[in-house]
Parts: C-alpha cells; structure tokens; sequence
C-alpha cells in the first residue's frame, strides 16, 4: 500500500454534544511511524479528538459529527464503512487498563480468535510473541490461564497493549495511558512507546509535559476545542509561536 | 417544648419503629419456624398425598414441591430467554441517551408493579383464549410475565454500572456489538446470578399467578400440559382445612418454602453486596 | 468471514428489539386481553353502576363492586396508616443516626424479608394477628369477632410493606446531598431540626412517590390478605367487620366463574380496574423518583 497521505487525515472536524462545541475546524495530519501528543487543559477536547479516531464518540446519541476523518484515505464517518475493520487498525490505550473478563492467555487471544484465527498453535505463537513484546512473558508464562484480573495494575495496562497489538493494527492511541499507573510501571510503558513507534503511529493524550517531551515527536496544543500550535516536540515546547501556547507550557494555564 | 426535648422525644419514637418493624419481622420468621418444625418429616418432603391424605392420613407434599421446581426452573429459563437480549440491547446496542431506552426502563418500573394476581387473570384469559386448560405450561407462562420486570431490572442495574471501558476496548479491538454482548454477559456474570436467584425467589412463593393458571394435583405432573401443584398453594389449602394435622402440613410446607426462600436471597445477596432494584 | 460477523451482529441488533419492543407492549396486551373479557358485563350495565352499586347476586347478573372497593380502600388504608408512620421513622433512624456498622446488618436484614412469599406472611397472620385480635382488641368494642377482619388484614398489610417503604426511604435520603445537612448543623441546628427541616423537606416528594407505591402494592396484594381478612360480601362498617378486597374477590372465585354467565366478566373486570388504578398509581411515583435520581446525578 502506498498513500500519499498520511494514516490520519483531520479536515474540518467539528464535534458538538447536545448543546456544546467541542471541537472547532480541526484540520490536522498526523505523522506516520512518530509518537505525537496532544496536550492541554483539562477539558480541552483531547480526548474527545482521540475517540473520534476510531468512531468511539457514536455509542452517545447527543454527539453530533461534522467534517472528515481519513484514515487510509478513506473517510470513517462516510456511508458504507465497516466500522470493526476500521476500529482494528487501531490499537487503543485507556487511562485505566480494562482487562476482558478472562484468563491472561484469552485477553490476548481474544482479538485474533474474532477475527477468525482458530488453530491453537497459531493462537499461542501469537499470544507469546505479543506478551513477549510487552515484556510480559517471563512474568507470567507460568500462570497465562489464570485471570487477567490478578495482574498488577502496571503488569494489566501492558497486557491491554499487548492484546491491542495482537489485531495487528497500524496506529495506537493513548488516552493518558500512564495515568493510573506508579512511576515504575509508567517508565516500563514509556519505553515501550518507544521502541514500538518504529512500527507503530502512536498518538498520546496526556497532561504531564515531561512526559510529552519525554516521549514525544510532535506536540498539538489543544484549547478551548481548537488547534493552537502544532509542530516539532523541541519547537512547541521551547520556542512556542502563540501567547496560550508559551502561558500553558509555563504553567500560566491548566 | 424546648428544642433538646423535642430532638429526644423523636429520637426515643425513632428507636420504638426500628424495634417494632425488626420485632415483627424476627416474629415472623420465629412463628414460622416453631410451628413448622414439629410438623417437618421426612414423609412430608419425600411421598406424594396418599389416599385420605386430606382427612389427616398419610402422604406428603413431594407433589407440591416438585411442581414448584418445574415452575420456577422452567419460568426463570423463559424469563431469561427474553430479559437478556433485552438488557443487552439496552446497554449494548442502543445508543447512550436514546430515548427509546428510557421508555423501556420506565415501561420495566412500572410492570414491576403490576400486582401478580392480575397477570394471574390475563394469563387466565390467554390460556381460555388458546383453548387450554390449567396446566404446567399455563402456570410456567404466567409466572414467566410476573418475573420479567425483576430479571431485566436487576440486570440492566448491574450492566449500567459497567465501566465504559469495556465496551471502548472490544471496540477497538474490532469487535461487533454482537461479540461485545458476550464479553458483557461475562463480565456481567454474577450480577446475572442475583437476578436469577431472585426472580427464583419470587417465582418459588407467588401464589396468586398459579391458582388459575397451573391448577393443582395430588399428582406429579406427567406433561406440561398437565396440572401441577405448587408449594405455596399447598401452604394455602391445607391451612384452611380444620382438621388439625392437615393444617400441621401448612406449617411444615410453610417452613420449608421461607428456608428455600431464605436461601436465595442469601446466595443473592452473596453475589452482589446490594441490588437497590431488587425491591423497589 | 468479517460478512458472516457483520451479518450476525445485524440479526442480532433486530432480533434484540424485537424482544424489547414486544416486552414492553405487554402493558398494552395485558390491558386489552382484560378489557376484551370485561366488554361483556360492560355492555348489560354501565361502569359507574357497576362501581357504585352493593348489590353482589352472580346468579340474577347483579354485579356491584362497592363491598369489594370498599373492601379493598379499607384494608389498604389501614396498612398504610401503619406502615407509613413506623417505616418513614425507621427509615430516619437507619439513615441519618445509625452508624454504618449497624446499618450494614439492618438494611440487607430487612431486604432478606421482603423477598418473604406473601402467603408465609398470610400464615403469619392466621397464626398470630387474627387470635390476638379476636381475644385482645375485640372484646373491647364488640361481642364478638372471629378476629378474620379488616384490622387483620391492615396489620399483615402492614408488615408485607415495611420493606419496600422503607428501601424507597432510603433511596430517597441518599439524594439528599451531604452538604446540606453540614450547613444545617454548622448553623447550630440539632440533628433532629436537620432532619425535619432539611432532609425530609427535600425528601418530600421521594416521601409521597414511596406511600403511593406502597398503595399499589397493598391494593395488589393477594393471598396474605385474603387468608386473614374473612372474605365476606358486606359493606363493612368498622374495621374489625371481615372483608372481601377485590383481589380476594378474584383469586377466591376463579373456580365458579365459568359456571354463571357473566361472572368471568365481572372478575375481569375487578383485574382491570387494579391494573388501571396501579398502572397509574407506579407510573406517577416512578416519574418523581426519576426527578429525583436526576436531582441526585446533577
């Protein structure tokens, strides 16, 4: 496959529910096979523009959707799309990790058994390669048909990665993935954003700036449901074009 | 009167309640268990009425309580074969917000009410209606209806209270709505399992649904089309008799329906701290 | 096989509805399955006849529900008269003084019993309520009382509800928010003026929703009643007269009723007028309550 345009393409993306605006005109690009952050106050609709990556926002019946999303080239909120397929390529992170109710094995293997992989030899190549990938095998290789709910909040948050990655998706989106999690268990997450975004486009949300330098190439400010600056990590942060921009890095804004 | 009198005096009519409503509960269960200890035999639970039976001979109610198994068995099944598709299409595929929804919730409070001897009547006229006459499958429909409201609303309450998360990572994962359903139903396993139990409860010790619908006999019923007999109609006919062992059967029946009752709500409550839905 | 998934999804989702929309139109079959059998007695006299009339002859079609209404409005009075004052006062008591320890064995202890079959509750009276009423409580007004009455009734009534007027109760303080009590009291006002001026003022229609659902549960009820109350067909004139509620009326009657003509219509009618009088009676309560659950969400 060779696209012209990037994985994510935002035109025009405007975001109302029920009677507010949340996001106003955003147009943006995502860079390919980077880790880009969105950041700003709480509130700001960082969020909101993550979940409409993969049409998470439809389940409420107050959200009202207009503009276009392209990812692959294709328009997610056009006619005729199937919305799995689509959800698939993307991996997705939440602020709390959310094992499925079953065995660590399962969690991992659930995505790939929907999908139609049924052959036990295949399903355990994957799972292991997966845990391995999260550096999780060597915890709990012993133990794969206990229930994912006995992990350690830190051990859960990499399983749910390794399960996302196990559909073999091209992008990962995180929702301020680190959280819930202690400070040792977020570097053990932080790392592996790193050595996953050769493969991966990864998209972060969080509110942690160190945290966005930390890991990120590219930082969109977000505010008040707009784009307010959006370019290299060292450029935002150090040499901000805008007067928000400069008030928020300095910690003026939260 | 001075204010401390005031706040006194309340407080002492406040603590007289609380004692009385506990008082007669605890009564309750007191006056069940002693009359009806004397009367529990091993005959009673484990043979059919014999001849005489109802002039104090020999015989037991293994009729009755098998009757009330096949009921609650068969109406719990039934009611869930309708109420979860009905909660999972309340919380899994209709959209948050829908209007739809809020209809259906209110529509389930307000069926919830519905006293059981007029779903007794209705069913009546369904089973004229049909051309049939009371029967197993008669009375096993009938409670089916009264137990609806209470499966679909002890279970919505549980899948209401699930995190949003879930539902956001099967999703991602690519999931249908379909497949979200299931991992729903798992994560939602033992707030099924109250529901269960006290639908059973209530399926177990209504009355009024199963006097025109199920019928009653001192036999096993056969078939669904035949009659059957249920416990708390049993506690019922035979309290009224005035011979006086026929009315110690009554106490030992009704001791052993309030045990089996008893028991269900325990395990109920084991499975999930505290259904508020479960009685209002 | 994406096709075979998206195909069973979609099954699934009108399958689904189909199940809820036929679920919740149950309200309108049951209402007219009943009124298709009561247009019969409808058509040979009118309903305001048949309401207000005392003359019960099944055999000469003379069909008139006073006695039961009666009936019915006695024993339900009664129960409420009871239970309202006792519940609403232990309700207090649980939620506002009760330390937490205590009222973690009080409240399932009490939901344990409302899951108590109504006919155990019937035993219970038979056993207790109806000889104390005949040996204690009559003699001093009448000559003579086998104790089976309206009072009986009332008091078994009263009992079956405690629970569920008292879970609403507490439902209902829950959405009294923390803060307003604080202020209250930070005010200098003592528990008790916290209580009556803040909670149960905010709580007050949570408080009227909870006493018309006790209503229509103690209008429906059945069994309990009907094997204390005496089920006899008069005008009763004092609360230890016996009784015949229309539940009683129904349930007691089902086996005769194909036998006279007319009769099936009539005790369906009797069903109709209690689902339309508590339809009515849960609808009303319900939308408060929900008032209130939103009020709380806020």
């Amino acid at each position: 496959m060779t696209f012209e345009a990037p994985h994510i393409r935002v035109q025009d993306l405007n975001v109302h529910i029920g009677d507010h605006h949340i996001l106003k005109n955003i147009s943006l690009d995502i860079p390919d096979k980077k880790i880009t952050s969105f950041i700003g106050p709480s509130g700001c609709g960082k969020t909101t523009l993550l979940k409409t990556f993969n049409r998470l926002l439809d389940r409420n019946k107050e959200v009202r959707i207009g503009g276009r999303v392209l990812v692959d080239g294709e328009d997610i909120y056009g006619k005729d799309v199937e919305v799995t397929g689509m959800r698939r390529k993307m991996g997705l992170l939440s602020q709390r990790p959310f094992p499925l109710p079953m065995s660590i094995y399962d969690n991992i293997a659930y995505g790939p058994r929907i999908h139609g992989t049924r052959r036990k030899k295949e399903l355990n190549g994957t799972v292991e390669h997966y845990l391995r990938a999260t550096g999780l095998w060597e915890e709990v290789k012993d133990r794969l048909g206990s229930p994912a709910t006995r992990l350690s909040i830190g051990q859960q948050q990499r399983l749910c990665l390794a399960r996302g990655l196990a559909v073999e998706p091209e992008i990962i989106l995180g929702d301020e993935p680190t959280s819930a999690l202690d400070p040792l268990s977020t570097q053990r997450i932080e790392e592996l954003f790193l050595q996953l975004k050769d493969r991966y486009t990864i998209v972060l949300v969080t509110h942690i700036l160190r945290q966005a330098r930390r890991l990120s190439d590219y930082i969109v400010f977000i505010y008040m449901g707009e784009i307010i600056e959006f370019g290299p990590t060292e450029e935002v942060l150090l040499d901000p074009k805008e007067r928000l921009t400069r008030e928020y890095v300095k910690g003026y804004i939260s | 009167m001075s204010r401390k009198f005031k706040a006194a005096l309340f407080k002492i009519l406040m603590i007289l309640s609380t004692l009385i409503i506990s008082g007669s509960l605890i009564l309750i269960l007191w006056t069940i268990a002693s009359r009806g200890v004397h009367a529990l035999t091993w005959e009673l639970v484990s043979r059919l009425p014999e001849g005489g039976f109802y002039i104090g001979k020999g015989g037991g109610l293994l009729n009755a309580i098998l009757g009330s198994l096949y009921i609650t068995v068969g109406s719990t099944l039934l009611g869930l074969l309708i109420a979860v598709p009905v909660v999972l299409y309340l919380n899994v595929y209709s959209r948050e917000g829908s209007r739809l929804a809020t209809v259906v919730r209110f529509t389930f409070d307000v069926l919830f009410g519905i006293p059981s001897i007029v779903y007794g009547a209705f069913g009546f006229t369904i089973m004229v209606w049909l051309g049939l006459r009371a029967s197993l499958l008669a009375g096993i429909v009938t409670v089916t209806l009264v137990i609806i409201p209470i499966l679909a609303r002890a279970m919505d309450e549980v899948m209401r209270r699930t995190p949003g998360e879930l539902s956001d990572q099967t999703y991602s994962l690519g999931a249908t709505r379909w497949e979200t359903s299931l991992v729903f139903l798992r994560q939602c396993a033992p707030g099924i399992m109250t529901a269960i139990l006290l639908a059973s409860g209530r399926a177990i010790g209504d009355a009024a649904s199963v006097l025109f619908t199920a019928g009653y006999t001192d036999n096993l019923p056969g078939s669904l089309t035949q009659p059957a007999a249920t416990l708390p109609l049993a506690i019922f006919f035979q309290l009224s008799s005035p011979i006086a062992e026929v009315q110690d059967r009554a106490y030992g029946a009704a001791l052993i329906l309030t045990a089996i009752v008893l028991l269900f709500s325990l395990s109920a409550h084991y499975f999930s701290k505290r259904l508020s839905k479960n009685k209002i | 096989m994406t096709r075979v998934r998206l195909i069973k999804d979609r099954i699934s989702g009108k399958l689904f509805l189909a199940f809820t929309l036929l679920s919740i139109l149950l309200v309108v079959f049951v209402g007219i399955g009943l009124y298709g059998k009561s247009v019969p007695i409808l058509r040979q006299s009118s309903l305001s006849h048949l309401l207000f009339s005392r003359e019960w002859k099944p055999f000469k079609n003379r069909f008139g529900f006073l006695p039961y209404i009666a009936g019915s409005v006695l024993v339900t009075g009664l129960a409420i008269l009871i239970a309202l004052p006792l519940s609403l006062m232990t309700a207090v008591f649980i939620s506002e003084y009760v330390p937490n320890r205590i009222k973690r064995l009080l409240v399932p202890f009490i939901d344990l019993l409302s899951g108590i079959p109504p006919v155990i509750y019937g035993v219970w009276g038979v056993l207790t309520i109806v000889p104390f009423i005949q040996d204690r409580i009559a003699p001093h007004f009448v000559e003579f009382s086998s104790g089976y009455s309206a009072l009986a009734g009332g008091l078994v009534l009263a009992v079956m509800i405690f629970p569920l007027i008292i879970s609403i109760l507490l439902e209902v303080f829950g959405t009294v928010p923390q803060e307003l009590r604080d202020a209250s009291l930070s005010l200098g006002a003592n528990q008790w003026e916290t209580v009556y001026r803040v909670v149960l003022r905010k709580s007050a229609p949570g408080i009227l929703a909870a006493t018309v659902l006790a209503v229509s549960r103690a209008l429906g009820e059945t069994i309990a009643v009907l094997m204390v109350c005496g089920n006899q067909t008069a005008f009763p004139h004092s609360v230890l007269d016996p009784v015949y509620p229309l539940p009683a009326l129904i349930a007691n009657n089902y086996g005769d009723m194909m036998s006279i003509p007319l009769y099936d219509s009539a005790l369906m009618l009797a069903a109709l007028i209690l689902f339309v009088i508590i339809l009515l009676f849960n609808g009303l309560s319900r939308v408060v309550l929900y008032r209130l659950e939103r009020r709380n969400n806020e």
